[in-house]
């Protein structure tokens, strides 16, 4: 990973300062700033106080983004203002659209959403952009075209998290032989988008053929029994990619009681480090990726913060500081995002690091 | 579905008395989430409240109303909410590939109505328990939407209809959903109470037997109500579709149980012959509200959910506690 | 009863044999292994579901039970290192009962549907569950390696949660036959009235049974846990009615009076095997569903065929018998 020369040193040193240890954090300031505008640190705190936002999670569960509203209640500390969590306990759109009604009667400032559905909260969201809240979209995206107008807080650019995945495993397997993804639900969005550019990057590599994608819905038992099919489908299988927390690790407990699958067979994917950790001490899985989900929910905190109180804004180049992760632009829209600004590159894991990370 | 003590011939007008009892302790139970909701939010009981609860219950009380009927012939449909996904994929797919909106809604009503028949079919005419069949026809219909559209999510319904997914009918505050869930309310409940087919219905549901004598048709009955809920499932898909402005395959999953839960707290007896729409409507009406109050003071999901299972709970056993109790009494003095 | 388990038997076969011819590889011990043991968690839940059934009665809360008594075991092992794994089991099988018991009491003192109330339960139990976990995980790293050896380990090549679960399913089956207690199971569900008068005391066998399916589901959380060595909230999630349908496809009545606990299990195995089947034969993962939904409904209606058919040879060996 190269740091460009040209990043501000303050920002760089104030990061390395209040984050010492957490490679993550470094990576982030670095990673979106190709374009950093170095008065950017000057307009640091201009958010307005006793700000309200909304954070809506996938549901109210789910452990990774129970870490990621963390890191939104520290921004929000930080700032002065506080933080709501809302969600419902199924990871569906309905369950999400009484929160938005919640933000909307409350007269929050700005709404926090990872999307259960690209395009099922669009009209609810509309009604709060249109009663002046402003909306920020995290962990999975939501596509409503350009009403509500919204930034999406991207853990990490789309395509680097697709095609670094095919080279970790690419690179352990020698660039050879059939290999296969456990999915977490067909329709989830991020899980899509990475999958698609995963199949690019495949084209790079001509002796690496992807057999099918199995598709665990997030839910251990399910994603056992896919794997196991998998397995007696596809015995010649070399590796598997898992994009998703729950998927990777139960094909990790299956590898780890299966010690001689793994003479042929190698996992990487999307991992929780406190969830992976025996299993890379233990040489079952030798590298995975994440980003980290507490400085996930601090962007976007601040993102929403700044929106609120005009600092920041959806314009292509505009630029906005995070806190302690620093100075962030605003990315063009693509096909699979919204105007948008990345976290930074994933961190991979592997023995030499899975220890210093706490989430 | 219990150890079947018959309450039949507990006759009609002590049966009556105890209906009536429970419908007012709903509209009870409403106004004391009300004043519960106002105390803890400010400005719980205006119009727009009014209208996110119709939205957000629209659907599902939809469907609860078609499965009132099919529960008081005693019988059961668990497949409703993969109905209301299969008819939302049917139309989505159907849109996607380019015809004219209405037709592929005509389109996913047809296949209600299919659907519906199936599971009548299987259940009158095949003699099969309902609980089994509509088990099956839950994992098949929905495993048809994922085959018509998974990975996809279509997009891009005409804007005029999804506007109903976002305001009211013009002039008040009254969503789409909740007009047309009142609308099927008064016929379902005009058909259930003032009508022979009605009486017919619960006459299924208190004695099968006695009603094959009577010269009811049941099976005919039964069939056309499966394919009525069939029909209304998957207009409550259309009704999703339009208001998620969007369809996946996964569309309402899990809501089976909800929608079954929401007529039983109404007061619908899950073995026939008791029960009233007007019962359905508050029940609605509670478990609307009690969501939105709860959501609003941002009270955590899993606390709702306890709630709502509480008072299904407590729904159940009230009405019955005054024979329990007696009954306990009378072992104990037996005992002595 | 006998040419019913048969049946599930031969389905099974053919599924597998199908199966292996397109794809040899699913003959593979390993693969044998998993079918065993993917679907030991379910058969062991379809074993206390068939108490109830035969009951005329249901139980709607095993998937929220499961989900909480993993959680519990797992917390334990979290914050006490060191605690046997005995214990663990054993919490797990209590958490159930005690559900189970609540379950049962409520249906049969209150005199209250079991359907009304063991929907509740599953709605209060998942709540109570979620309140628990608040948004934490219970990680592979802090249950006992001891623990999740269950999971699994084999023995003679057999999977160990296998064969927790058959000894659980021959026991269940052999007092199922054997004494009178459960046998009145059958009387009650088939005709309350008579069982009544022959002085069956329903309510407490009603509750025996709720009691025992409870326990059955907190032992199978416990076994979740051994398998998954993770759990969060949503754990057991939807597992209710996926037991009914083992039930129903082996044969289980559900509206009380007949079925074995040996079909149940049967049932699991071969919902499981046919899972798998499609995963194996490169059927794309879309097709599942459907297809799984359609070969219920043919085991519902051919069960219904059989047993027509059995009626009518019966009847007419009777009318034979009486020209005699």
């Amino acid at each position: 990973m190269h740091t460009p020369s040209f990043v501000p040193r303050k920002v760089t040193l104030a990061v390395a300062v209040t984050l010492a240890g957490m490679v993550l954090a470094a990576c982030s300031s670095s990673g979106t700033s190709a374009a950093t505008n170095p008065t950017a640190a000057a307009t640091a705190s201009s958010a307005k106080k006793g700000l309200t936002v909304y954070f809506i999670p996938k549901d109210t569960q789910n452990p990774y983004e129970v870490i990621a509203d963390k890191g939104g209640q520290r921004a929000l500390q930080e700032l002065g203002g506080k933080v709501v969590i809302s969600s419902g306990t199924a990871d569906t759109a309905a369950a999400q659209i009484p929160s938005i009604q919640a933000a909307i009667q409350a007269h929050a400032d700005a709404i926090v959403i990872a999307g259960n559905d690209p395009s099922a909260l669009c009209p609810s969201l509309n009604q709060a952009a249109q009663a002046g809240i402003k909306i920020v979209s995290f962990d999975s995206d939501i596509s409503c075209g350009s009403s509500p107008s919204h930034l999406f807080i991207n853990q990490a650019n789309t395509e680097q998290i697709g095609t670094s995945e095919v080279d970790l495993l690419a690179n352990e397997i020698g660039s050879t032989g059939q290999i296969a993804i456990l999915s977490a639900a067909a329709s989830a969005t991020n899980q899509n988008a990475w999958i698609g550019y995963m199949k690019q990057e495949l084209t790079k590599y001509p002796n690496m053929q992807l057999v099918t994608t199995v598709y665990g819905n997030d839910d251990p038992a399910t994603s056992l029994t896919v794997l196991q099919g998998l397995l007696s489908a596809y015995p010649n299988l070399r590796g598997i990619i898992s994009p998703t927390t729950v998927g990777i690790s139960t094909a990790a407990q299956y590898l780890d009681t299966h010690k001689s699958l793994l003479a042929n067979l190698t996992l990487t994917g999307l991992g929780l480090p406190s969830q992976m950790k025996s299993y890379v001490h233990d040489g079952t899985v030798k590298e995975f990726e994440l980003w980290n989900p507490d400085n996930l929910g601090y962007l976007a905190g601040y993102a929403a913060a700044g929106l609120a109180s005009g600092s920041a804004s959806t314009q292509t180049g505009s630029t906005f500081t995070a806190g302690t992760l620093g100075s962030y632009t605003v990315l063009a829209p693509t096909s699979t995002t919204g105007a948008s600004v990345v976290l930074g590159p994933p961190t991979v894991f592997n023995a030499a690091n899975v220890d210093q990370f706490d989430f | 579905m219990t150890t079947g003590h018959n309450d039949a011939a507990k006759g009609g007008r002590a049966l009556w008395r105890g209906l009536v009892r429970w419908e007012s302790a709903l509209v009870i139970v409403l106004i004391g989430v009300m004043i519960f909701g106002s105390i803890q939010t400010p400005n719980f009981l205006n119009p727009t409240n009014f209208f996110y609860t119709g939205l957000n219950m629209g659907e599902v009380a939809i469907m609860a109303l078609p499965l009132t009927l099919i529960i008081m012939t005693g019988e059961i449909d668990l497949s409703v909410a993969s109905m209301l996904g299969l008819s939302g994929a049917v139309m989505g797919e159907l849109f996607s590939n380019g015809w004219p909106i209405w037709l592929a809604i005509a389109a996913a009503l047809v296949v209600g109505a299919i659907g519906g028949a199936i599971n009548g079919v299987l259940v009158a005419k095949v003699g099969l328990p309902s609980i089994a069949v509509t088990i099956g026809t839950l994992t098949l219909y929905r495993g048809l939407a994922l085959i018509l559209l998974a990975p996809r999510t279509i997009t891009g319904f005409p804007a005029s209809l999804t506007q109903i997914g976002v305001v009211p009918i013009p002039g008040t505050e009254v969503a789409y959903s909740t007009a047309v869930f009142l609308a099927l309310a008064v016929v379902t409940g005009i058909i259930l109470h003032a009508t022979p087919l009605g009486r017919g219905l619960v006459v299924i549901g208190l004695q099968p037997e006695a009603a094959k004598f009577a010269g009811i048709r049941v099976n005919r009955i039964k069939i056309w109500l499966y394919v009525v809920s069939g029909i209304v499932c998957a207009f409550a898909g259309i009704l999703l579709t339009l208001k998620n402005a969007s369809v996946s395959y996964d569309a309402g999953t899990g809501l089976e149980l909800n929608v079954v839960a929401l007529v039983l707290f109404g007061g619908v007896s899950i073995f026939g012959g008791r029960g009233t729409i007007v019962g359905v409507v508050l029940s609605v009406a509670i478990l609307g509200t009690l969501q939105q109050a709860l959501t609003q003071m941002n009270v955590q999901p899993e606390v709702q959910n306890i709630v709502s299972g509480g008072l299904l709970l407590i729904s159940v056993v009230i009405p019955n506690s005054g024979e329990a109790i007696r009954r306990i009494r009378d072992r104990a003095r037996r005992r002595v | 009863m006998r040419a019913r388990e048969l049946g599930i038997g031969v389905a099974i076969v053919v599924v597998f044999g199908l199966t292996t011819l397109n794809n040899h590889a699913f003959a593979q011990i390993a693969s044998i292994q998993q079918l065993l043991s993917g679907a030991a968690l379910i058969a062991l839940l379809g074993v206390g579901e068939t108490l109830v059934l035969v009951t005329n009665n249901v139980d709607l809360s095993v998937g929220s039970i499961v989900g909480l008594s993993a959680y519990i075991v797992g917390d334990l092992f979290k914050h006490n290192q060191g605690m046997p794994v005995v214990a663990g089991f054993i919490v797990a099988i209590v958490v159930g009962a005690v559900i189970g018991a609540i379950n049962g009491l409520v249906t049969t003192v209150a005199r209250v549907p079991s359907l009304v109330v063991t929907l509740a339960m599953l709605y209060i139990v998942r709540g109570l569950d979620g309140l628990l976990v608040n948004g934490t995980t219970i990680d592979p790293g802090s249950i006992p390696k001891a623990f999740t050896a269950v999971g699994y380990q084999t023995l003679f090549g057999i999977p160990w949660l296998a064969i927790i679960v058959a000894v659980v399913v021959a026991g269940a089956g052999y007092a199922m036959r054997s004494f009178r207690a459960s046998r009145d199971l059958y009387a009650i569900g088939s005709n309350p009235d008579a069982a009544a008068l022959a002085g069956i005391p329903a309510e407490r066998r009603v509750f025996t049974a709720f009691l025992i399916s409870g326990a059955l589901a907190g032992l199978g959380g416990a076994l979740f846990l051994a398998l998954h060595a993770q759990i969060d909230v949503s754990g057991g999630t939807g597992y209710e009615l996926t037991v009914i349908a083992a039930c129903v496809v082996g044969g289980v009545a559900i509206f009380g009076g007949s079925g074995t606990v040996l079909g149940a299990a049967l049932g699991a195995v071969l919902l499981n095997t046919i899972n798998q089947a499609l995963v194996a034969s490169r059927v794309s993962s879309f097709w599942n569903e459907a297809i799984a939904g359609a070969l219920l409904l043919t085991a519902i209606a051919f069960d219904r065929w059989l047993s027509l058919r059995v009626a009518r040879s019966l009847q007419s060996a009777k009318g034979a018998h009486r020209a005699l």
